[in-house]
């Protein structure tokens, strides 16, 4: 039998338009996405490279980033290019965004890569540049802070990583997801990751580490700075066999 | 005329249209004024006064979200309504459903201001609001998709007009995008605050799916609806090639998305999502050409219509940078050009001469024809129309041209080395050297903004001269009436 197709059939026709609508813009998307969820090589799974979760401590650093709107001028992925591994460091990993829900990535430098700050700069220094950036880096353009002084809201911190449990971060609530936190991050880790342990390993984390330099109370810039001088820093590149990343992707 | 406007008032629901429209002009001026007030910060930043309702971070959805969705989401609103009206002659259907989705979108633009302002974002760009909200979006979209097919299915008869299919695809794609580019874990019933349901790599690209598809759907195909149905009738024309038409809205659904990766490219997302992006980036330009050279060969036979008739020039400048755009994309999706354009001010600028050029001024254009037609009466004045044009046309230019040149220079800075191999400029000397580019740029904003406030005194002007008019007609209806002692 031959059909002799006529686009008129469509274009006369509402529920057939809106099939075939639907079938055309549906392909890119599952072709391109889906994978990326079955394909084991999409994050690194390499000798050396173990990311953990973020301490509560940093992920509400990490909520106040994304409050801020840092991504709007900072990007989270060096990319391999000889000036950035100058500049910034090693490449960035898909494995050191495997718990970032949302990714920060960003699009636009208006200010630097913050991928691997975390250790480049002191505590005081960060403290200062975010209250004042100009008193640091005159010819910047970044907003102050000053309100980052404020306390931390650490009433929901339980809350928020059992929200991310949910999604699929491994962050503890029974005994068995304690100890199995054990085995792949650790002792020290895994407690940190325990979530009927967060607000005492909040407190304890901003009192040990003090990064506001003050002592009272729990600030939000404790948070931040926290979060900050944890980026990047997962991963000690001079254990890792690079020809194993190379082979990985 | 009176008689006229009254029956037609009755064939078609007016009523929705004028208020959408009214609000795309408010939006206008809200949303690019609070543009011109970022770009200005990050030239002179004491403008952050030291406050988060001020400060750059918060303050940039706030632009986006009110110049995409307010300002633009408002025009499509208000010309779908209208064009699926007027080509399928016929009456909107679902009143009530379509009285909701004005105020329901409304209500999502004015609460995901607020929301930023106080500090609740979901940290992906152009899709900043938090849970509730799409919630509230989604019900508005789903509203929306059944009053324009209820519409449709109401039609006099058997086509359905070009317009239509492309203003479908985009409800269609931007309920599908947003469905899936927000699904996240609210951290209890009683926070705005949640988190993504995927992460990292994942995210990413699910978050560059959506994100280039808001400009392929929302910001191209169904301005492309507008320009379909305005770019004629301003004409009084029919379109180029019906076959050309057919050929640009398949290839277009299709191929758009699969482009959303060519943001991701030398990241940690895999190689080969990224280069299958680039290859249908490229591919993309041709339906692109193709649109763009139907619209503008519509005039064709025509052509003196560009020098007497600033509306129409709104029209067909609004498809070259249409067509400037479509050319730029592709190009800097190629990775060499991506190494260098990526993360600086080229793709602002790209944007914008996207959204500038192309949105905004296909939708003055089809305004400046719709209006006087909904209000029954004469623009007030073809003069700031013309002056409209000029403010416009050299603001984006000025924009453009800013960001081409700060996007470049930042990007050879940042990969320039010396002879020993050392990088030559610090992050913060290339920050230093953009500053004039900044100041420009924010100049070449005003200027646009100037443009949009000659046109929404136009139109207040317009709806008033209409109104005045009107009132004036009746009482001489009405005096007749009592002198014939009826």
């Amino acid at each position: 039998m031959r059909i002799n197709f006529k686009h008129e059939w469509i274009e006369t026709n509402i529920g057939l338009m809106l099939v075939l609508t639907m079938l055309a813009i549906s392909v890119g998307g599952l072709v391109e996405i889906a994978p990326l969820f079955f394909i084991d090589k999409t994050v690194e799974k390499v000798e050396g490279v173990n990311v953990r979760p973020y301490t509560p401590l940093e992920l509400r650093g990490r909520d106040i980033y994304v409050r801020e709107g840092c991504y709007t001028c900072h990007s989270q992925m060096i990319r391999p290019f000889v000036d950035e591994k100058l500049r910034y460091g090693h490449y960035s990993l898909a494995a050191e965004s495997q718990y970032d829900h949302p990714f920060q990535w960003g699009s636009k430098r208006t200010g630097p890569d913050l991928a691997r700050v975390g250790g480049k700069y002191s505590n005081e220094w960060h403290v200062q540049h975010l209250i004042a950036p100009r008193s640091m880096v005159p010819e910047s353009v970044m907003p102050n802070y000053p309100w980052l002084m404020q306390l931390l809201d650490q009433s929901d911190i339980a809350d928020r990583m059992k929200a991310l449990r949910a999604v699929g971060v491994p962050y503890s609530l029974t005994e068995a997801e304690r100890e199995a936190n054990v085995k792949n991050f650790g002792e020290t880790v895994a407690a940190e990751l325990h979530i009927p342990d967060a607000k005492k390993n909040l407190v304890d984390q901003a009192n040990l580490g003090n990064y506001d330099g003050n002592k009272a109370g729990v600030s939000e810039m404790d948070a931040l700075v926290a979060y900050l001088q944890v980026l990047g820093t997962m991963v000690d590149f001079t254990k890792v066999n690079e020809d194993d990343l190379v082979r990985s992707r | 005329m009176a008689i006229a406007t009254y029956s037609s008032a009755e064939q078609y629901n007016f009523d929705i249209v004028k208020k959408f429209a009214i609000m795309a002009l408010v939006w206008a001026v809200v949303g690019m004024s609070v543009g011109v007030y970022i770009a200005s910060e990050l030239a002179w930043p004491f403008l952050n006064f030291d406050s988060p309702y001020f400060s750059f971070g918060r303050f940039r959805p706030v632009h986006t979200s009110a110049v995409i969705f307010g300002f633009g989401g408002s025009a499509l609103f208000a010309t779908s309504y209208y064009v699926v009206q007027r080509t399928c002659q016929t009456r909107l259907a679902l009143e009530g459903m379509a009285s909701f989705t004005f105020w329901g979108w409304q209500a999502v633009i004015v609460l995901a201001a607020l929301s930023y302002l106080m500090g609740y974002s979901q940290g992906r760009e152009y899709a900043e609001m938090e849970w509730p909200i799409d919630i509230l979006v989604e019900a508005v979209w789903v509203s929306y998709l059944l009053v324009f097919v209820g519409t449709i299915m109401r039609r006099k008869q058997p086509h359905i007009y070009v317009a239509n299919w492309f203003y479908l695809a985009f409800i269609l794609a931007t309920a599908l995008l947003h469905t899936f580019n927000n699904l996240a874990m609210p951290i209890n019933l009683f926070s705005m605050k949640s988190y993504s349901l995927f992460s990292g790599t994942q995210d990413a690209m699910t978050q560059w799916w959506y994100g280039h598809n808001a400009v392929g759907f929302f910001l191209t195909a169904a301005f492309l609806g507008m320009m379909y149905y305005f770019v004629p009738k301003q004409a009084g024309r029919p379109i180029y090639s019906y076959r050309l038409s057919i050929v640009h809205f398949w290839a277009l659904s299709f191929m758009y998305m699969w482009v959303g990766a060519h943001h991701l490219h030398w990241t940690a997302l895999p190689d080969w999502t990224s280069t299958l992006a680039a290859t249908f980036s490229i591919l993309l330009l041709m339906p692109s050409w193709g649109g763009m050279i139907n619209g503008i060969m519509t005039l064709s036979g025509a052509w003196d219509k560009l020098r007497t008739d600033p509306v129409m020039r709104f029209l067909i400048v609004a498809l070259s940078f249409y067509g400037m755009s479509t050319f730029e994309g592709p190009m800097m999706s190629l990775k060499e050009v991506n190494a260098l354009s990526h993360y600086t001010d080229w793709p602002v600028g790209h944007v914008h001469s996207g959204a500038l050029g192309w949105v905004a001024m296909i939708s003055f254009g089809s305004l400046y024809h719709m209006i006087p037609k909904l209000w029954d009466a004469k623009l007030y004045s073809t003069k700031l129309v013309e002056a409209h044009f000029w403010l416009a046309t050299i603001g984006i230019l000025l924009y453009i041209i800013a960001m081409w040149i700060s996007g470049i220079t930042q990007g050879l800075m940042g990969r320039a080395t010396d002879e020993f191999g050392n990088l030559q400029y610090s992050f913060v000397e290339s920050v230093a050297a953009m500053m004039p580019f900044y100041m420009m740029r924010a100049i070449g904003g005003a200027f646009f903004l100037t443009g949009v406030l000659l046109m929404v005194y136009n139109i207040y002007k317009t709806i008033r001269l209409a109104k005045l008019e009107e009132a004036a007609l009746e009482a001489r209806l009405a005096s007749k009436m009592v002198n014939v002692g009826a």
